[in-house]
C-alpha cells in the first residue's frame, strides 16, 4: 500500500515537475520558434536565459516587484538576442557561430554582473493554486502553477495565430523560406530577421526569469546548464510550430522533474544520471525525429540547422 | 604580387590581432563602468600573463590543455563540422585515464603512462565520433547534439566518481583512487612546466602536418569545403568526416588524461574548468589551423591565468575572463566581415590611380592600351 502511496507521490510530483520545469523551456523554445521562422538560428539563447535570469532576478531585488525583475529580464533577453542580429546581418558572418559566441558571453556577463546577487532574497512571482478542490497537500503542491505558465500558453496560441494568419506572420515566414521572395517584395531580410531574433529573445528572456523567480526561485551560477540548448532542440522536435512546442516543453519539464521527484522520496542513488535525463531524451528525441536525407517538414526552407 | 600577399597578412594575422585588441580595450571600458581603474586592469592582464616567469609557467601550464580542446572544433571544422562539446570528450578523457587501473593493472613506468593517456584519448574519440556519426548517418545538427553530450558526459562522470569509483577517502571533494606515482606525467627539466605542454605542441603541428601536407588531410580539408562535391570526386565523404571528429574528440580526450596524470592526480570535480568552452574560442581565433591554435592557446592561457590576478588585486569576479573571452569571441565573428576589404580598396585605389594619371600617347600606344585592358578584364571575368 505504502508502496503505491510512494509512486503516486513521484507520479504527482513529476506532473507538477512538468510544468515547473517546463515553463523556461516554453519560452524559450518559443521565441526560438519565432527565431528560426524567420531563417535564423539562435543558439546564443542559452545564454540569453542565463543572463536574463540574473537580470530578472536583479530587478526584483532592487525593485521589490517580481513582475519588473520580468521586464528586465525580457529587455536583457531582447538586447542581448539584437547582438546577435546585428552580428549575423553583417556579411560572411554564420549564425551557428555567432550563437556560440554569445552563449559564452551571456553566461559571463550574468556570472560577472550577478557575484553579488547570489546571497539575497528577491520577491517572487505569484503563484496560481488550482489544487483548491483537494485536501491532499501533494496535489495542491502540484497543482500550484507558476503565474508565467499560463502567460506561456496564451502565447503559444497567439504566435501560432500571428504566424498563421497576419500580414506580419507571413513576412517572417517568407523570410524564413525564400529570402528572393522577400526581396522580391521589398523587404528588407536583414530587417526582418533582427526583429524576430529580437524577440525571440524577449520571449526566452521571460524564461530566464522564470528561473530565478520563480522555480528554483533564486540566482547562482548553477542555475541553468543547458536548458536553452534543450528548448533550441525542442524546436526540431516540435516541427517549428508553437502548439507543439508547448506540449515538448511539457514533456521535458516532467523528465526535468524525475530527479528532484526521486530525491524527494528518498531515491537518490543515480541522483546525477537522473538529472542528465533531460539530455539524453533531447538527444533520443533528436535522433528519432532528423531525417537524414531529407529536409524535416515545416522546416523553414533557409534554416541550416536541419539541414 | 606582393598587394596579395599584404592581404593575406591583413585578413590572417592583422584582423584577429585587431579584434583581440579591440576585446582588451572593450573590457577596460567594462570594469570602467563598474568602477574599476582599467588601466591597472590592464597593467595586470598583462603582467598576470606574462609578466614574470611565475606567470610565464601558471600561462603555459594553462596553455596545454586548450591547444588539445582547441583541437578538437579546429579538425572537425576543416571538415566542415561545427563541434562544441569538447568539454565533454575532455571530462570523459580524464575519467578513462583515472578509470584505467580499476579494470587492469597497466605496467609501471612510462609505458603506463602512454596506456593511461591512450584510454583518455580513446573515450574522448569514441565520444565526439558518435556526434559525428549522428549527423551524417542522422542528419542530427553536430553543434548541438556534441553540446547536449557533454552535460550528459559531465552526468556519468559525476555518478561515477561519486559512486562506483570513488576513492572511500576522499572525503571533502570526491575523486576517484589517486594514480600510482610512476604513471604521472612529470615536469619538464628545468621548469615548472609538466609535459603536457610539448605533448600538446606537438599534437598541433602533427595535425597541421596531416591537414596541409598529406592526402587524407587534403581530402578532409575537400569534404569541409564541399561536401558534395568531395562525393562527386569519389571521396568517401561520411567516414572522413567522422574520423575528423574522432581524431579532434581524442585530442580533447588526450587533454582530459593529460589532465589527470600531470595536474589533479585522480579523476575529480576539478576537471570540469570550462577549459573546452575556451577551446572554442582559441580554434576560432586560429581560424582552425592546427598550427596556429599554438601561440592563441599560450595567449588565451596567459588571460587566464591573469584571471586570478585581477580577482586577488582588484577583487574582480572571477567571471571577468569569461567575459573577456566573450567579448574577443564576438569581436572575432565581427572581423569576419571586414576580410577581403583590404584587398578590394587596394584593387579599387589602384584602378583610381590608373585612371587619373594623366598619359600622353600616340593613338597607337591608345589602341595597344585598350587591347591589354579588355584582355585584362576578360581574364577577372
Amino acid at each position: 500500500m505504502s508502496d503505491v502511496m510512494l509512486w503516486a507521490d513521484v507520479l504527482l510530483a513529476i506532473l507538477g515537475g512538468a510544468i515547473r520545469v517546463g515553463t523556461p523551456f516554453l519560452f524559450v523554445s518559443l521565441g526560438e520558434c519565432l527565431t528560426e521562422k524567420s531563417g535564423r538560428v539562435n543558439l546564443g539563447l542559452e545564454g540569453v536565459l542565463v543572463l536574463s535570469a540574473m537580470a530578472g532576478f536583479g530587478g526584483s531585488y532592487l525593485t521589490g516587484s517580481a513582475w519588473w525583475g520580468v521586464g528586465m529580464a525580457a529587455l536583457s533577453g531582447a538586447l542581448l538576442a539584437s547582438l546577435h542580429g546585428w552580428l549575423c546581418a553583417l556579411p560572411r558572418v554564420n549564425d551557428i557561430a555567432t550563437g556560440i559566441a554569445l552563449m559564452l558571453l551571456g553566461v559571463g556577463l550574468a556570472f560577472y554582473l550577478g557575484k553579488d546577487l547570489i546571497q539575497p532574497q528577491a520577491s517572487q512571482i505569484p503563484s496560481i493554486p488550482l489544487g483548491w478542490w483537494s485536501d491532499s497537500p501533494q496535489v495542491q503542491s502540484a497543482m500550484r502553477i507558476n503565474a508565467l505558465f499560463p502567460i506561456g500558453v496564451g502565447l503559444a496560441v497567439v504566435l501560432t495565430w500571428l504566424l498563421a494568419h497576419t500580414r506580419w506572420g507571413l513576412i517572417v515566414r517568407m523570410a524564413g523560406d525564400s529570402t528572393d521572395a522577400a526581396r522580391a517584395l521589398g523587404y528588407s531580410v536583414n530587417t526582418v530577421r533582427m526583429v524576430a531574433t529580437m524577440a525571440g529573445g524577449f520571449i526566452a528572456g521571460i524564461g530566464g526569469a522564470s528561473l530565478s523567480l520563480y522555480y528554483p526561485g533564486s540566482w547562482n551560477e548553477g542555475l541553468s546548464s543547458g536548458q536553452g540548448l534543450i528548448a533550441v532542440a525542442l524546436v526540431i522536435f516540435a516541427r517549428w510550430r508553437p502548439m507543439q512546442c508547448l506540449w515538448a516543453s511539457l514533456l521535458f519539464g516532467g523528465a526535468g522533474a524525475l530527479g528532484p521527484a526521486l530525491q524527494s522520496v528518498g531515491v537518490s542513488a543515480g541522483y546525477h544520471l537522473f538529472n542528465a535525463m533531460p539530455y539524453a531524451l533531447t538527444l533520443l528525441i533528436l535522433v528519432w525525429s532528423c531525417k537524414p536525407k531529407q529536409a524535416l517538414k515545416g522546416a523553414p526552407a533557409e534554416l541550416k540547422l536541419a539541414r | 604580387m606582393t598587394a596579395v600577399r599584404w592581404v593575406a597578412i591583413f585578413d590572417g594575422l592583422v584582423l584577429p590581432m585587431l579584434a583581440l585588441a579591440g576585446a582588451v580595450l572593450l573590457f577596460g571600458g567594462f570594469v570602467w563602468l563598474g568602477g574599476t581603474d582599467p588601466i591597472e586592469t590592464w597593467v595586470l592582464l598583462f603582467q598576470g600573463a606574462f609578466g614574470d616567469a611565475f606567470s610565464w609557467q601558471n600561462t603555459l601550464q594553462r596553455a596545454a590543455p586548450l591547444m588539445l580542446t582547441a583541437l578538437c572544433v579546429a579538425i572537425p571544422m576543416q571538415a566542415g563540422m561545427t563541434i562544441i562539446g569538447g568539454e565533454g570528450a575532455l571530462v570523459l578523457g580524464g575519467l578513462a585515464a583515472a578509470g584505467l587501473p580499476y579494470l587492469f593493472a597497466p605496467p609501471d613506468g612510462l609505458l603506463g603512462t602512454a596506456w593511461i593517456l591512450l584510454a583518455g584519448a580513446v573515450a574522448g574519440g569514441a565520444w565526439i565520433a558518435l556526434a559525428g556519426l549522428l549527423q551524417q548517418y542522422r542528419g542530427v545538427n553536430e553543434t548541438i547534439s556534441s553540446l547536449l553530450m557533454s552535460y550528459l558526459a559531465i552526468g556519468v562522470f559525476k555518478h561515477l566518481v561519486e559512486g562506483p569509483l570513488r576513492d572511500p577517502e576522499s572525503l571533502n571533494k570526491p575523486s576517484t583512487l589517486p594514480l600510482h606515482d610512476s604513471w604521472l606525467l612529470g615536469l619538464i627539466p628545468g621548469q615548472e612546466v609538466h609535459w603536457g605542454l610539448v605533448i600538446g605542441a606537438v599534437v598541433c603541428v602533427l595535425a597541421g602536418l596531416w591537414l596541409y601536407g598529406t592526402t587524407h588531410g587534403f581530402a578532409t580539408r575537400v569534404v569541409g569545403g564541399n561536401a558534395r562535391a568531395a562525393r562527386l570526386v569519389g571521396l568517401p565523404s561520411q567516414r572522413l568526416v567522422v574520423c575528423a571528429c574522432a581524431l579532434g574528440g581524442a585530442a580533447a580526450g588526450l587533454a582530459g588524461g593529460i589532465e589527470v596524470a600531470a595536474v589533479h592526480n585522480a579523476a575529480n570535480a576539478s576537471l570540469i574548468a570550462g577549459l573546452g568552452y575556451t577551446g572554442i574560442l582559441v580554434a576560432f581565433v586560429a581560424r582552425h589551423n592546427p598550427v596556429a591554435v599554438i601561440p592563441v592557446a599560450v595567449l588565451f592561457g596567459g588571460f587566464g591565468s591573469a584571471g586570478s590576478l585581477l580577482q586577488r588585486r582588484l577583487d574582480l569576479p572571477d567571471a571577468s575572463v569569461w567575459v573577456l573571452q566573450g567579448f574577443a569571441f564576438v569581436l572575432i565573428l565581427a572581423c569576419e566581415a571586414a576580410r577581403g576589404r583590404l584587398g578590394l580598396w587596394l584593387a579599387q585605389r589602384q584602378a583610381r590611380m590608373a585612371a587619373s594619371q594623366v598619359v600622353h600617347e600616340t593613338s597607337r600606344q591608345r589602341l595597344a592600351r585598350q587591347k591589354a585592358q579588355a584582355a585584362s578584364v576578360g581574364e577577372v571575368a
